[in-house]
């Protein structure tokens, strides 16, 4: 039976789905309604809603309980998720999974509370200091809200990695009519192969160690410094490097990789575009399409890591490509980095969406 | 301690420890140790969390489940571990700064909820790791590193604090009265609920050194004769116990504790009693 969701509630369906059994969050507005399902249903399949004192808060305690072998997530806005990067970095630096949910909205600092944005797109990248792998995803449907949901708590087990799902206001509370999966492919994270007395955290020989859950015999120690195999503290500048390296390496791009091409065989423009955004970018295409014009459309789906390979493969034979995302120019810049061919700037941030009258305004054919 | 407890306990590779000469830290360690050990747990079945600073470096050298977190958020960690698997018998460690600067946030709240952790405060009124800066407990007129003309900010009370914000086990010891301190950490470990025991731990190197106490006996010296227990406070003026610091027992009381109310009024309340997920996870 096909359900009438918005965004928010379409990822509370992909976490239950997933095994999600742990909630640690923060009333933020426009994500504040994902908090309270979870409130709502977490409980009646034995799991466990908490709500913390802030975001930093929040993603500690999901990352405690992550370490118990609990499959955990918090979602927060804007505010929310900068409060969030020291924690980001933690998950990054001590491998701990958990997925963290960012319904972007206006920006910098307090913003617009409940108008939409893409302005965390860097944010989800950078946000925490220091290099560190992540994985971002995002959807551009209600639909997509919740099997990138499912996606992304495989992701972070598969990679023990934090996942970020970057949604924004205007999924937060569109309603689509979805058809929730039947089956649902869980991949939870590894288990270690050897006994305790041989298990190592952070086992070099690995590219993603296995994670033994606290509690069943494996006792070992977790720290934000950087640690050597056994995850105690080290400056040795070769086990630095070492885990550097391996961090770096863990999340191969092309493993990850997700990117929705249309129309691209004989195009000579495209419109590229993420997220809400896409929405209006693909209106665009098809109404130009009508008139024959050769407009292909790019969206990647995993923004980071970026398809850098991809884009450049694509952009090879086209004349221009016209990148249109909700803030003042951040995603671009690493259009051109790629690109093999002209990229120009659709964008604003101003609360409101655009429209595809306004890239059609904005795009000369 | 003794040989059998710290070879029972203590990850020998990692000794020895990183702590300065005349330190109370590694005599608060011990003083757990000793409890744990009385009381026979498996190793298997504590956790023990940890923010930054001197103290935060104490899980590294036990051989529990251990997690060195970032700063002043232990807590927060800690309650995800124990809201997750109550089963896991979870201990906190922090500093002053730690606990009740950068954590005070997550230290009020932790204690609001009563959920079953018990917070041990090394407290040695000073930020000792980072070079001696003021902490929240530094005495006014103290010397440190930020506060060259004496602590103006009127420190914190953690018992004070930690009674006020809803804690069910609340006492205070020092590195010096071993024995009382074995005993208020051994009633804090056992109790249900959020249990916090302020320790107060000299800092020869960062914060004596700075306040006429430069050796390491002087600075146990003020502790013995610095303080009083509560119990000979009784009858005494507050003329006559002065400016002396009182250690013991603040509050030991029964109340719901978190995680099991979580269950009792939640999860066994609404909770479909079909089967909703076949998903074979760790627990």
């Amino acid at each position: 039976m096909p359900l009438l969701l918005s965004g928010n509630e379409a990822i509370v369906e992909g976490a239950l789905a997933s095994g999600c059994r742990m909630f640690g969050g923060y009333p933020i507005t426009p994500s504040s309604d994902i908090a309270e399902k979870m409130s709502l249903r977490l409980p009646k399949m034995g799991g466990k809603f908490i709500q913390m004192e802030d975001e930093i808060a929040s993603l500690g305690a999901c990352l405690g309980s992550s370490l118990t072998g609990i499959r955990s997530m918090t979602a927060t806005s804007g505010p929310g998720f900068s409060l969030m990067q020291e924690h980001i970095g933690f998950a990054a630096m001590a491998e701990i999974p958990c997925v963290i949910v960012d319904v972007q909205r206006g920006g910098p600092s307090t913003g617009l509370p409940t108008y939409p944005s893409q302005g965390d797109v860097m944010q989800s990248r950078w946000g925490t200091h220091g290099d560190h792998p992540i994985i971002v995803l995002v959807p551009f449907s209600i639909l997509e809200c919740y099997t990138l949901t499912i996606k992304a708590f495989n992701y972070s087990d598969k990679f023990r990695t934090p996942v970020i799902i970057l949604s924004d206001e205007i999924l937060a509370h569109l309603r689509e009519k979805i058809e929730l999966l039947k089956e649902i492919d869980i991949k939870v994270r590894n288990f270690p192969e050897v006994p305790p007395e041989e298990y190592l955290p952070f086992d070099s020989r690995y590219l993603v160690p296995p994670l033994a859950p606290y509690g069943k015999g494996y006792r070992f120690h977790i720290t934000g410094l950087v640690h050597d195999e056994t995850g105690f503290p080290t400056a040795d500048p070769e086990k630095v490097r070492s885990l550097q390296e391996r961090l770096a390496s863990k999340i191969p791009e092309e493993e990850v990789r997700d990117i929705d091409v249309r129309y691209m065989d004989d195009a000579k423009i495209c419109l590229f575009s993420i997220g809400s955004i896409a929405r209006s970018a693909l209106r665009a295409v098809l109404q130009l399409r009508e008139k024959n014009k050769k407009v292909g459309f790019i969206r990647p789906i995993t923004v980071w890591p970026f398809p850098y390979d991809e884009i450049k493969r694509l952009s090879r034979d086209l004349d221009v490509i016209y990148v249109c995302e909700m803030n003042m120019g951040q995603i671009v810049g690493e259009v051109e980095r790629a690109a093999e061919c002209d990229v120009r700037f659709i964008g604003k941030a101003d609360g409101t969406i655009i429209s595809p009258g306004e890239i059609l305004h904005n795009v000369s054919i | 301690m003794k040989t059998e407890i710290a070879v029972k306990y203590l990850r020998q590779e990692k000794l020895p420890f990183i702590w300065c000469a005349g330190c109370g830290h590694g005599i608060i360690l011990a003083s757990i140790l000793r409890a744990i050990d009385g009381f026979g747990w498996s190793k298997d079945e504590i956790c023990i969390i940890s923010g930054i600073g001197c103290c935060g470096r104490t899980p590294g050298y036990l051989d529990f489940h251990t997690l060195h977190t970032t700063h002043g958020r232990a807590l927060t960690f800690a309650t995800g571990i124990k809201f997750a698997n109550p089963a896991l018998k979870v201990i906190v460690v922090m500093g002053d700064g730690d606990s009740v600067a950068i954590g005070g946030n997550h230290f009020i709240h932790a204690a609001r909820r009563n959920i079953d952790i018990t917070a041990i405060i090394f407290n040695n009124y000073i930020y000792g790791m980072t070079g001696g800066q003021a902490s929240p407990t530094t005495p006014v007129g103290k010397i440190a590193s930020t506060a060259p003309y004496g602590a103006i900010d009127p420190p914190f009370d953690i018992v004070e604090l930690a009674i006020g914000c809803g804690a069910t086990y609340v006492a205070r010891g020092t590195a010096y009265h071993v024995p009382a301190l074995d005993n208020l950490i051994k009633k804090a470990l056992i109790h249900k609920g959020f249990s916090v025991v302020d320790v107060l731990s000299p800092c020869p190197t960062a914060f004596g050194r700075r306040n006429t106490m430069k050796g390491v006996v002087e600075n146990f010296t003020w502790l013995k004769e610095n303080v009083i227990r509560k119990s000979a406070t009784k009858g005494k003026t507050s003329e006559e116990i002065g400016k002396r610091i009182i250690i013991g027992e603040f509050l030991n009381i029964e109340k719901p504790e978190y995680t099991e109310i979580y269950k009792r009024d939640i999860i066994d309340k609404v909770r479909s009693p079909i089967k909703s997920s076949s998903i074979n996870f760790f627990v």
